[in-house]
């Protein structure tokens, strides 16, 4: 069997939580969601987006650690920090493109996806993708994910100068070949929002 | 790789992969790499370590043994004779001994603690032997020495010395 990769296609995500709650069962850190499901412009839309570490080549959140506490694996996982190294200093939660480390300040540690390296490595799917009714997550074969999906994988992005390739790909339609995300405003948005003191999306968007 | 990470790392302007990037590498195999230089220095510092510790050891144990010369009465000749055997503690409080009178006259001293699991060796005046009554072990009066059951190494012997009716332990050979 040629080899398995990890697929996010956002457009398929329903917003169901399952992956937050695998996630959470798994052996290495239970109890503790390691991926992100993001909610997209909460007020206009219903769209979520499952957000997993995506591997990097080039791993900036281990280039930046002061502690060398964030491996890479032969096969390409970027692994979790390791706890005896960690110093929970974040800098890898603040340099990550992505968005994936998370700081968890009652261990004073780092965490995030590590792609189930206890699974993936044994050949099982990660938690996440295994237990997605929508296939948003998947975890299979190239050829696969081609004769059953519209668009195209594609593991390239570029955000600003920066160009970063990942071991995760996502299914994007077939004219994209890089995602391409610039800096437009660092400060929030100054969108002038209606007076609805009723609107649920806007008092949740307050909070 | 990008052209702005190349930039980044020729940014020193010497080598393109800096010294502290190889002592501290991304890639997991690199980092359980150990280097031939390091494997010798452990296996040298291992060595003198283990070296160390068995000198300390053999130091540690001579010091103790020379404690054990002390001279220290035990009882005397009568009572000894009386009995057939006396108990006594040498070279410290701790350590139980036997003084028995073997069946030709002569008289020896062991340590009573049997060398198989501790237990207190009892004098048997018709078989003129030592015997260890937790699992039969027989240690020989005249050299005691094992000569039954699970015992392998003979008892610590203690020297007498006999001054008038006075029993001296005087030194203890392990």
């Amino acid at each position: 069997m040629s080899e398995r990769f990890f697929f996010i296609d956002y457009s398929r995500c329903i917003g169901c939580q399952a992956c937050l709650q695998a996630c959470a069962e798994c052996d290495t850190h239970r109890g503790t969601s390691m991926i992100h499901l993001e909610t997209i412009q909460r007020r206009d839309s219903v769209q979520t987006a499952p957000q997993v570490c995506m591997h990097c080549e080039d791993p900036i959140c281990a280039r930046v650690c002061p502690a060398d506490a964030i491996k890479k694996t032969p096969d390409g996982v970027v692994q979790s920090s390791l706890k005896p190294r960690c110093i929970g200093c974040s800098n890898c939660v603040v340099s990550c493109p992505f968005g994936v480390p998370k700081y968890m300040a009652e261990i004073d540690q780092m965490m995030k996806c590590d792609m189930c390296y206890d699974r993936t490595s044994v050949g099982k799917g990660p938690m996440c993708a295994t237990v997605c009714p929508s296939g948003a997550l998947k975890y299979t074969t190239m050829e696969e994910i081609q004769r059953t999906r519209r668009g195209i994988p594609i593991s390239a992005w570029k955000f600003g100068n920066e160009e970063v390739t990942t071991k995760v790909h996502v299914m994007v339609p077939r004219e994209v070949e890089r995602v391409n995300i610039d800096l437009v405003q660092i400060a929030p948005t100054p969108a002038p929002l209606p007076e609805d003191s009723y609107d649920v999306a806007l008092m949740l968007e307050e909070v | 790789m990008s052209t702005d990470t190349k930039n980044r790392e020729t940014f020193a302007g010497c080598a393109k992969t800096p010294k502290w990037r190889t002592d501290f590498p991304i890639e997991w195999e690199g980092d359980h790499y150990v280097s031939r230089r390091e494997m010798v220095k452990f296996l040298t510092l291992g060595s003198l370590l283990l070296a160390g510790a068995n000198w300390f050891t053999a130091f540690a144990s001579g010091m103790l043994r020379r404690g054990s010369n002390a001279q220290r009465y035990i009882g005397s000749a009568a009572k000894l004779d009386a009995a057939g055997y006396i108990l006594f503690r040498y070279p410290t409080d701790r350590d139980p001994c036997i003084a028995v009178r073997s069946a030709d006259g002569t008289l020896h001293a062991y340590s009573q603690v049997c060398t198989h699991l501790s237990c207190a060796v009892v004098f048997n005046g018709q078989a003129n032997t030592l015997d260890c009554p937790c699992h039969n072990g027989v240690f020989s009066v005249q050299e005691g020495r094992p000569i039954a059951g699970p015992p392998l190494r003979p008892l610590p012997r203690v020297r007498l010395q006999q001054r008038g009716d006075q029993l001296f332990a005087t030194a203890l050979e392990v």
